[in-house]
């Protein structure tokens, strides 16, 4: 067990957080109850935004999952000590985050009810099938790779373990990147740069993701982070923000080349309200340019600052899902290129769409009951990283 | 007789009546849900042809035979199920103007059934593109794989249901080609109101008939045909 006292997690506040997280559950799984009842005419979404806020939820938080691996890929399979110390903790957020936005997936479905026919028929052309099994395995391959690193007489098996767990999380996001990849006829998805690009957006949030807990722990323990390590990892960080910008802007740029495309680049980057603001303003400003700046500003980059840097990117992260899902449905189908095309059904017209409570709601207990697993799992067992100082 | 042979002869009796009992009601509703005991034949691609120059601008007579059919509101919302619909469509740089329906293209290789997670989306032999109602989980995957706008999720409680159309909350649906209709020899509904006879139906693989006579002999067109998915609905006059 801890060497140290960690009395804060027994303390009210500890208990007190963790009842915050309990409501908002509740108050998720209300709005669920509510979407039975009703049905789905209680979100905003409709024929034509088929996919709303609890898939922003849901895929941040399964991408993310996979990405705040990349400490404990570092350390076990790249064998750096500094990230050794944190693979533990990385694994039981992975678990814990893939838990959140999988309840919120299953949840938003037409039928939750159905969830077994989900699990005993199998479309082997479906990546949604795949990603079935991926999720699944992917919680089996880091409960695995965590009891590896927790159970002395398992010490041996934790490289080989970390390397499974490595690979699996390559494939899980691809297969995330690819269910968009697969959309031959949405103009915002239909092209192989989405799974390389969610995979590398998966390292930057989850650093992002790993910092701000890693921070808390440490402030509400009045532990000390190293500032090597602290150095390190933020740095990395700024890395992996600047390649998934890189990643984005090609995505982009290519579409500007071609002339099929150039009416929906215009309308996700210039004139599509909505759209453009999120982008540029949240993903590109508040997501990129002040985390990077807070991040490698020689003047900044203390403890606070890569906390609001991490606080930010996540920010930009969910601005920028909620402009590739939704803004990318929101642009009609092409159904007949080259004609000006309208009907009852909204052919032609950009597709309406109102976040309703019910839906933020439910997704925001895909956040809360990854803060629960992570709460509970740091009390319980013994995650909170063991500093070596100065650990090279 | 002896006893042995009464206790086989009530034995016999009684599981006949058992059987009688147990198989009655499947029978009964079979034939009640007008259900076809035939297998279907693979060597059938049940098609239409939509001459989009009898389609007349401002007609609604399909869309209305539809909704009537298939028991559809007929309501116009974002959240309302449209099987078939009217798109009025202009082409940009000549500025002719064209009316024409629009539904489930039942295509040859449907994007709708190739990323369905349940195999709910399904391709009948004979070339019809469904839903099973039953397996649908309604995660909403096919809708964003049609490339026409053909499926439309229950976002509200039904009632007042046609039972030779089961719908349900929570899971997609989408034109069925009124397949309850074609089980029994008919046409679909759409085809049948237009007065104008612009919606062609028939087998497109038999050579003797008049869509397969007619797609030969003039110019047809499917939407989107650079996608390849083959859809079974061609369009005169695109």
């Amino acid at each position: 067990m801890a060497s140290y006292s960690l009395s804060k997690l027994r303390s009210p506040l500890y208990y007190a957080l963790l009842a915050i997280g309990g409501l908002v559950v509740l108050a998720g799984l209300f709005s669920v109850h509510l979407m039975e009842e009703h049905g789905h005419i209680i979100t905003g979404m409709n024929n034509q935004i088929v996919w709303g806020m609890p898939h922003v939820f849901a895929i941040f938080l399964i991408v993310t999952a996979s990405g705040v691996l990349n400490v404990s890929s570092i350390g076990s399979v790249f064998n750096k000590p500094a990230y050794k110390a944190r693979a533990p903790l990385a694994g039981l957020l992975s678990i814990a985050m893939l838990f959140g936005g999988l309840t919120v997936l299953m949840l938003d479905l037409g039928r939750p009810d159905r969830v077994i026919v989900a699990a005993t028929n199998f479309n082997p052309t479906s990546v949604f099938a795949w990603n079935v099994v991926l999720y699944s395995g992917m919680f089996a391959a880091v409960a695995v790779y965590l009891w590896t690193m927790m159970e002395q007489r398992m010490y041996s098996w934790s490289k080989p373990a970390g390397f499974m767990v490595f690979i699996w999380r390559f494939v899980l996001t691809t297969g995330t990147g690819v269910i968009f990849s697969f959309l031959v006829a949405r103009q915002a998805y239909g092209t192989a740069i989405l799974p390389p690009m969610f995979i590398v957006m998966s390292f930057a949030w989850g650093m992002a993701v790993f910092h701000i807990v890693q921070s808390s722990i440490y402030v509400w323990n009045q532990k000390i982070l190293d500032e090597y390590v602290q150095k390190r990892m933020r740095n990395l960080m700024g890395v992996f923000v600047i390649a998934a910008l890189y990643f984005v802007a090609t995505y982009h740029l290519t579409n500007i080349y071609f002339a099929r495309q150039t009416e929906f680049e215009r309308f996700i980057l210039l004139d599509g309200g909505i759209y453009p603001w999120l982008f540029w303003a949240g993903y590109v400003v508040l997501g990129n340019v002040l985390p990077l700046l807070l991040i490698f500003h020689p003047a900044l980059g203390k403890t606070r600052c890569v906390l609001l840097a991490s606080s930010l990117i996540i920010l930009g992260a969910f601005a920028l899902l909620y402009v590739f899902i939704i803004g990318g449905q929101a642009f009609p189908l092409s159904i007949f290129p080259g004609y000006e095309v309208s009907s009852s059904f909204a052919d032609g017209a950009i597709g309406q769409y109102q976040p309703s409570l019910p839906e933020i709601l439910l997704g925001l207990a895909g956040v809360g009951i990854a803060f629960m697993v992570t709460a509970v799992g740091i009390r319980v067992l013994d995650f909170v990283p063991h500093e070596i100082p100065k650990s090279r | 007789m002896s006893d042995i042979d009464l206790q086989r002869r009530n034995f016999l009796k009684t599981s006949v009546g058992a059987a009688a009992v147990a198989i009655a009601p499947g029978v009964l509703l079979f034939d009640m849900a007008h259900g076809n005991p035939q297998a279907l034949s693979g060597k059938v691609r049940w098609g239409m042809l939509i001459d989009t120059a009898q389609c007349k601008p401002g007609c609604n007579d399909c869309v209305t035979a539809c909704n009537t059919e298939n028991g559809l509101s007929g309501e116009t919302k974002s959240t309302d199920s449209q099987w078939i619909r009217k798109i009025e469509i202009k082409d940009i740089s000549s500025g002719r103007e064209l009316s024409l329906p629009m539904m489930c293209q039942h295509c040859e290789n449907p994007p709708c059934v190739d990323v369905c997670p349940t195999t709910a989306s399904f391709k009948r032999a004979d070339g019809i593109v469904l839903v099973d109602k039953h397996r649908c989980i309604g995660c909403r995957y096919c809708m964003m794989a049609c490339p026409y706008k053909a499926r439309s999720f229950v976002h509200e409680p039904l009632s007042d249901q046609n039972p030779d159309v089961p719908r349900g909350k929570g899971t997609v649906e989408s034109c069925t080609l009124c397949v309850h209709r074609i089980d029994q020899g008919g046409q679909p509904a759409c085809a049948e109101a237009c007065a104008n006879k612009a919606i062609l139906f028939g087998d497109l693989n038999n050579p003797e008939s008049e869509i397969a006579q007619k797609v030969r002999t003039v110019a047809t067109t499917q939407v989107r045909a650079d996608l390849r998915l083959n859809p079974g609905v061609r369009y005169q006059g695109l």
